[in-house]
């Protein structure tokens, strides 16, 4: 089975605050990792590749530092891995992005199944996955908690919903986008982690995609950061009156009002 | 794109760390912008001496006038099994009040089956209009077969905003529509906003750590979703008057999923991280058996299962529902904990909820002070009366 | 503190860390509340490539050396001891096979052990044989082509979890110490079967527990080295492994001076955190003198051993009496800055202070090691003359 996955990476997000004077981000000292969520689609991979075999390949897009997260996939077990990097990619938002990711995929040409974290822990969207099936013409299924079955033309997954799950059946190719309930990530192998010093990771420009330029970068994102600011300061404190039973009334009240209950 | 004016730059190094891409590095003591940069502007009010410009080539194509052809505000009414999502009627409150700005009409989109008789709930809510597609082949949620027939409608109809509850439907499908008519989609909005036709979408970034404030400028319609209990849902106008319009369903929708069969799972489904409400807790509920109280709540509250350290540490409860320092981070619009003494490590994993409500027998427990409200006494004790008001609360 | 560590030296560090802050601490408490074997974590240790980081690479390892294994170990053991001792016990029996095997008992038992596809166990310790190892009962017969093993070993490091074991036992009573002889023993060999599991104080996430040979037939290839060759073996196998131990000692000081420093910035008393009183201060400054001087003593030891010295027994034996009684002193005094917060389960140095009393105790005790450094002394004068 070939097995693309799409990884991203991002500042530790744990690690970033806001200087609420200047409303900036204060990013000093923060890491950039693989998105968490997308750990879980790399061991997905490799877990399907090691029961029934095939190749995994780790894709990301994104400026020439992401090589670093591709190394780190490669350090996992992929097999190959590519960076899709190129100024005229800056920019992109969701629909820009998975245009791109698109393109590169069908440059990749055969695959049975891409997976995608849920979503990027930067930005939140967990849009990219769908966006990127749509622009393919193939099925998805986000929020997978589950692979229960998958064989040569046939997958049968869990999606996890508020309430529950579905089961839900598709053929390949497929787009799944992964919860971390999934699984647990395996630790980097020492030896492929060394190998992966003086790995020579392929870079995709822009040329070398069959893409139309006004759907790139900027210019092909339809949506833009206006501005950002901090989030409202917390930390009020109210009183509740009264003995306990009034206390609780209270409180259950106070909820309402908020539109809580 | 975004660019430094040297000329200007004093080399004061401030913008280096406004920057969540590391993008900003200094060459010859001047601020320099690298590959690195995702233009997310975050840099531009940063710099005290307005150094840092966008240049004109970044700039989106100025409106087109064909924008003026889309109008209308709609609301993705989601159902599941024939129920509406709160969700739906919070956004129809919502989407009433930017209708009214924009002196147009309110849209709601049901599709389901058999399902038609809801339609009268959506009016009263404030619909002007619902859209129906009701027919057997929509009885479970389906990507394509949902996505197929917004697309379709909104490609017919040509609204210019559109609001989807941000539930497990609404980010699998609402992105795939967007991607099929080509147009923004702002996931997760917590506020919105109007400057003339532009809708602002508010929504966290970076974990919650920022705000930002998304718009869509250029293209139609503009789609958010917005999380659920964002929003008040508002109050029903009984015999409020609206038009109901059937939307043809093609019998010809290919479906290359198919649902088995739904499990329903309250327990192993935690994902304490996105819940909205968060019931945890902690020692103090003494054994696995009083902690089973906390279940209780949360299925009146509609939230998750949280705890602290010790709780899970003691076996109450699994790993995955742990809070704090070695556990999950979670900032929750309501984080309810019971019988949780307030350990460093637990303050850091739950510090940043909307609202806390701390319930604890000792007045000095360190919980009360990130507390909104609290309740000092037996959590044994507070919890049932807390389900009773609510329940009554509810109806 | 620099140690000039290589690049891939940095990163086993960097691995093995990773493998204890996201893997260990999360499960700690619970492995030990539970008495569970760490099978998850072993997993990741053999995907990360970790077990065998000392062994050549023509059998499947890493080809690095003392040094290498110390620096896992001490990552592991900041977080667990329990599971830093599952896995460093797997060093302590593939030691016999890599120093005494014969190129056909290497190649097949050092590669799965290498991958980590199998455990391995080291028996030496029996009933009334502990400090005095020349008491052992545990007897190989020799018959035709087969050594007929019988007796009882104790208190075995993944005893039951492992698939391969080095069993000492003796071939010829009549010669003491030089009666004993090491084989290889694997599991499933008839008339080999386990004991009981034991209830310990700390360390509680590793399997310590009984082997039981009964008419058990080890095939004569299994013989390491030659007959009367056993207690050599087994002394070379712990000169070089008491340095391992040594790398606990410094991850369990390690670990217990972070959660110490880290729970006195955060702890108020008389309006102040507890670190901006001296009294607190000095405590710290003398735990992390300790700490550093034990992992300096264990770094140029391993270096030592590495570099083809066959010298190190001495050495080797201040090292773990050194690294264990800080480990004891650090995580003792871990308790007393927490305070009653330390002395509960809920806070991780309570498990630290009891594990840490092991190090003192297994693989010789520090009356044995001291035994051995006065020796030595006694040796090095002597052949001054």
């Amino acid at each position: 089975m070939n097995i693309i996955v799409c990884i991203k990476q991002v500042p530790d997000t744990s690690e970033v605050r806001i200087n609420p004077e200047t409303n900036t981000l204060i990013r000093e000292g923060v890491p950039s990792i693989v998105n968490p969520f997308d750990m879980y689609a790399i061991e997905e991979g490799l877990r399907i590749k090691e029961m029934i075999g095939g190749k995994v390949t780790a894709i990301s897009m994104g400026p020439p530092q992401a090589l670093e997260a591709l190394k780190e996939a490669f350090s996992l077990g992929v097999d190959e891995v590519i960076l899709i990097s190129d100024r005229a990619f800056a920019g992109s938002d969701t629909l820009a992005t998975s245009y791109t990711l698109s393109k590169a995929i069908e440059k990749i040409g055969l695959f049975d199944i891409i997976l995608c974290g849920k979503q990027a822990i930067d930005g939140d969207t967990a849009q990219v996955g769908p966006e990127l099936a749509e622009h393919l013409g193939i099925p998805f299924v986000t929020s997978v908690k589950k692979i229960d079955e998958i064989r040569e033309g046939y997958l049968r997954v869990h999606r996890m919903m508020e309430d529950g799950y579905d089961v839900i059946e598709t053929r390949p190719p497929a787009l799944l986008t992964v919860v971390k309930e999934i699984n647990e990530p395996r630790p980097p192998s020492l030896k492929r982690k060394i190998q992966a010093k003086n790995l020579q990771v392929p870079v995709w420009r822009k040329e070398d995609l069959d893409v139309d330029e006004k759907r790139l970068g900027l210019k092909g994102s339809p949506t833009q950061v206006l501005r950002i600011f901090p989030p409202e300061i917390k930390g009020e404190r109210k009183i509740l009156e009264g003995n306990l039973e009034e206390q609780i009334y209270k409180l259950v009240s106070e909820l309402k009002g908020l539109g809580i209950l | 794109m975004i660019r430094i004016k040297r000329e200007i730059c004093t080399g004061c190094e401030i913008c280096i760390s406004s920057c969540p891409y590391g993008a900003i590095e200094m060459v010859e003591d001047r601020a320099f912008i690298t590959e690195m940069c995702n233009l997310c502007r975050a840099c531009l009010s940063a710099c005290p001496v307005g150094a840092i410009i966008e240049t004109e080539e970044s700039r989106l194509p100025t409106t087109d006038s064909r924008l003026m052809d889309f109008s209308g505000v709609w609301v993705f009414a989601e159902q599941r099994r024939g129920k509406l999502h709160d969700v739906s009627l919070e956004l129809l409150g919502e989407g009433r009040r930017l209708a009214n700005i924009l002196s147009t009409e309110l849209s709601a989109v049901l599709i389901g089956s058999n399902i038609e008789k809801e339609a009268k709930t959506l009016i009263a809510y404030g619909a002007d209009k619902v859209f129906v597609a009701d027919d057997p082949s929509l009885s479970d949620f389906h990507d394509d077969s949902y996505g197929h027939i917004l697309a379709g409608l909104i490609e017919k109809e040509k609204p210019e905003i559109i609001l989807s509850g941000a539930t497990s439907i609404g980010r699998s499908f609402i992105p795939k529509v967007a991607a099929r008519l080509r147009t923004g989609l702002t996931a997760d909005c917590t506020r919105l906003g109007l400057d003339g036709k532009i809708l602002h979408q508010i929504r966290p970034a970076f974990g919650g750590n920022i705000m930002a404030v998304v718009i869509c400028p250029n293209r139609r319609p503009q789609i958010a979703t917005v999380r659920p209990r964002v929003f008040k849902k508002p109050i029903p106008e009984k015999g409020r008057k609206g038009k109901v319009i059937k939307v043809h369903v093609p019998e010809d929708i290919s479906l290359r999923t198919k649902t088995l069969e739904f499990v329903k799972d309250l327990t192993s489904t935690v994902n304490i991280s996105e819940a909205d409400v968060i019931i945890a807790g902690g020692r103090g509920l003494g054994d696995a058996k009083n902690f089973r109280l906390l279940e209780e709540l949360a299925e009146a509250l509609g939230g998750a299962i949280g705890a602290s350290r010790a709780a899970v540490d003691a076996g109450w409860i699994s790993y995955p529902h742990q809070i704090g320092q070695t556990g999950m981070t979670v900032s929750p619009r309501l984080y309810i904990a019971c019988g949780i003494s307030g350990a460093v490590q637990h303050l850091v994993g739950m510090q940043s909820s909307d609202i806390i409500v701390a319930i604890n027998k000792d007045p000095d427990a360190p919980i009360f002070k990130v507390a909104t409200y609290s309740i000092v006494g037996d959590a044994l004790e507070v919890i049932p009366l807390l389900v009773k008001k609510i329940k009554e609360v509810r109806g | 503190m620099d140690y000039f560590l290589t690049d891939a030296q940095k990163t086993i560090r960097d691995i093995a860390r990773k493998i204890a802050i996201e893997k260990v601490v999360p499960s700690r408490a619970e492995l030990d509340e539970k008495e569970e074997f760490p099978h998850e974590i072993m997993k990741a240790l053999a995907q990360a490539d970790l077990f065998g980081l000392y062994i050549p690479e023509k059998y499947g390892g890493f080809g690095g050396g003392s040094i290498d294994l110390a620096l896992a170990v001490e990552e592991l053991s900041s977080a667990c001891l329990g599971v830093s001792t599952t896995f460093a016990a797997n060093a302590l029996a593939a030691y016999p096979v890599l120093l005494f095997g014969s190129e056909e008992q290497k190649k097949s038992f050092l590669p799965d052990i290498a991958s980590g596809k199998k455990l391995a166990a080291f028996g030496l310790t029996e009933a009334g044989a502990g400090s005095d190892a020349a008491a052992i009962q545990t007897t190989a017969k020799k018959e035709g082509d087969e050594y007929i093993l019988n007796g009882t070993k104790q208190w075995i490091t993944n005893g039951g979890e492992a698939e391969i074991y080095t069993i000492i036992a003796m071939t010829d009573k009549s010669k003491g110490t030089r009666g004993a002889s090491a084989f290889i023993v694997e599991k499933g060999t008839p008339g080999f079967s386990f004991g009981k599991k034991e209830k310990k104080m700390g360390i509680r996430a590793s399997a310590t527990r009984e082997l039981v040979f009964e008419n058990c037939p080890v095939p004569k290839e299994n013989l390491l080295s030659k007959e009367g060759m056993g207690f050599i073996v087994a002394m070379r196998t712990l000169d070089i492994s008491r340095v391992g131990i040594g790398a606990q000692g410094v991850g369990l000081a390690h670990g217990a001076l972070d959660e110490a420093v880290k729970y006195a910035r955060e702890r108020h008393q008389f309006g102040k955190p507890i670190i901006s009183f001296q009294a607190i201060q000095h405590m710290l400054a003398d735990m992390a003198i300790l700490t550093e001087s034990a992992r300096a003593l264990v770094y140029s030891t391993a270096r030592v051993i590495d570099s083809g010295s066959k010298e190190y027994s001495k050495e080797s034996a201040m090292v773990k009496v050194f690294a264990s009684d800080v480990a004891m002193k650090v995580a003792t005094d871990a308790v007393q800055i927490f305070g009653g917060y330390g002395y509960m389960r809920e806070y991780p140095v309570e498990k630290m202070m009891r594990d840490a009393k092991i190090l003192q105790i297994y693989e010789g005790t520090n009356q044995i090691q001291r035994n051995i450094i006065g020796q030595a002394l006694i040796k090095e004068a002597a052949s001054k003359k």
